[in-house]
């Protein structure tokens, strides 16, 4: 192929898979007139969701960086088949269906589920509660930080750290102090990744979750909803979280660069 | 007093020494693969001795029943490419390791140290943007600072340009004889012979000869030891 033909074809490809990425939330944007998006805007159902989503994917944020970052770091320091097994089966919800998910978090935490039976026995009933929904939130969401923290973990030159060791820092310090901010823009980078998956959650929440306005129903089965009724409520609904995830994200990738920067 | 006398396996290699480096330097040298690196590890805690006896000023670091671990065996550690934190600035690179003082006064304390160390002006700089010799300097001054009970340095020149590392080796040499520590320097050039009261040639996990240069030149015991002492030059 000639040097013209082989840039043509990159740059056809590039304006093809683009205009297709573009094009859905394009139609979002310019097929709704301010009306119809100030009337979504106060649709009852917006509120209530736009508030669990918020809640919900934050503690499942917290949960995923805080317990994500203790095996990300454990998994980049050590070698061998049982670190490399841990580190399979953290990728493991990445490659589920979400609803597979759904169906498998019930039997497992649900009120007859493997752990859920022992569970209610004790009183505590997950299925079909808010709590829920994060469990949802995070078995989804957790592969792209504990991906990200791996690999940044592991670019952190083992000579550093054993700097720290003989500076008088003890193994966690050296991660808190060293490893950490070495790797900040990488995990604010999987942070954001894995909230916008966790905000964006659909079928593992609806299946163990449930759609209970107010307790259950985040934004995703919001527009779900909306969208049996009424299609304008839906795409006001759609284009409002889009918003808040963009907002969000742009929010993200400054704190990154102002961790890159320091 | 440094005093190391372990055994390890590595792979195919068999490390067996003994040393002991009082107040004064010690240069071990030896080819790539001869166990320098494992050595350092073993001495910092980082890698644990399959057996042996590890004391400083007669502290025991490790034998049998204890295992002290790095952050207290207060080793002053310089690595072959200085391991500066590159998120710190040079000031909070000295401080790094004073730790546990109120932060007012470890900053007093790291800039104290920088000015001893006439590297004052790298208090504030970004450590990405300082030349080797810059570098060594800092990691020297970061080590220094928490008043170690021996220095470990590991080819100290590997990362420097020739007419740097000439320069540096003088500078070097005056510290280590201003701190009068215990210090071991691993390095596979001969001309770092100079920094060195003794020599120690390490072949295949062993000691192969000791001595000072004279002495290893006089009657080297192997071709590595006789062309390691040939190249050494005599003064700085």
């Amino acid at each position: 192929m000639s040097s013209r033909s082989w840039s043509a074809v990159q740059h056809s490809a590039t304006i093809l898979l683009v205009s297709f990425l573009v094009l859905p939330v394009a139609a979002l944007a310019l097929t709704l007139s301010w009306n119809d998006l100030l009337a979504g805007a106060r649709h009852p159902l917006l509120l209530p969701a736009l508030r669990l989503s918020l809640t919900t994917s934050t503690s499942s944020l917290t949960l995923v960086v805080v317990l994500g970052s203790l095996v990300a770091w454990w998994v980049a320091r050590h070698r061998g088949r049982l670190s490399r097994f841990v580190e399979s089966v953290t990728q493991l919800p990445a490659v589920i269906p979400p609803a597979v998910a759904g169906v498998g978090l019930l039997l497992a935490f649900g009120r007859r589920g493997l752990l859920g039976s022992f569970l209610a026995r004790q009183g505590l009933s997950l299925a079909f509660s808010t709590p829920a929904v994060v469990l949802a939130e995070t078995f989804v969401s957790a592969p792209f930080f504990i991906q990200a923290a791996i690999a940044a973990f592991r670019r952190v030159d083992e000579n550093l750290l054993t700097v720290a060791r003989t500076l008088g820092a003890s193994p966690f310090r050296s991660f808190l102090r060293v490893a950490l901010p070495l790797s900040a823009p990488a995990l604010v980078g999987g942070a954001a990744m894995s909230w916008a998956r966790s905000l964006g959650e659909f079928g593992a929440t609806l299946l163990f979750a449930g759609n209970l306005t107010g307790r259950t129903q985040t934004l995703p089965l919001a527009v779900y909803t909306a969208m049996e009724s009424d299609l304008r409520a839906a795409q006001a609904l759609a284009l409002i979280m889009v918003a808040v995830a963009f907002a969000m994200l742009l929010v993200l990738r400054r704190v990154s660069r102002e961790a890159d920067d320091a | 007093m440094l005093e190391v006398l372990v055994a390890k396996r590595v792979g195919t290699l068999e490390l067996a020494l003994e040393l002991s480096v009082g107040a004064e330097t010690l240069l071990v040298a030896g080819p790539n693969g001869a166990g320098k690196s494992t050595l350092l590890r073993l001495l910092l805690g980082v890698a644990r001795p399959d057996r042996g006896r590890i004391a400083l000023d007669g502290r025991i670091l490790f034998d049998a029943h204890s295992d002290v671990p790095a952050e207290d065996r207060r080793l002053g550690y310089v690595p072959q490419d200085y391991a500066l934190f590159p998120h710190l600035d040079g000031l909070g690179n000295v401080a790094f390791g004073l730790a546990g003082l109120p932060r007012r006064e470890r900053r007093a304390r790291a800039a104290a140290w920088l000015e001893r160390m006439g590297a004052s002006h790298l208090a504030h700089r970004r450590v990405g943007a300082l030349s080797g010799g810059e570098r060594q300097r800092l990691a020297l001054t970061r080590a220094l600072a928490r008043e170690p009970r021996a220095l470990l340095l590991d080819e100290p020149f590997a990362s420097l340009d020739s007419s740097a590392r000439r320069e540096l080796r003088g500078s070097l040499r005056r510290s280590l004889l201003e701190w009068r520590l215990p210090a071991l320097i691993v390095s596979h050039d001969p001309e770092d012979a100079m920094l060195a009261d003794r020599i120690a040639v390490m072949e295949r996990g062993r000691i192969a000869q000791e001595g000072t240069r004279d002495e290893l030149r006089a009657a080297p015991s192997s071709p590595f030891v006789a062309g390691f002492a040939v190249a050494s030059r005599d003064s700085l």
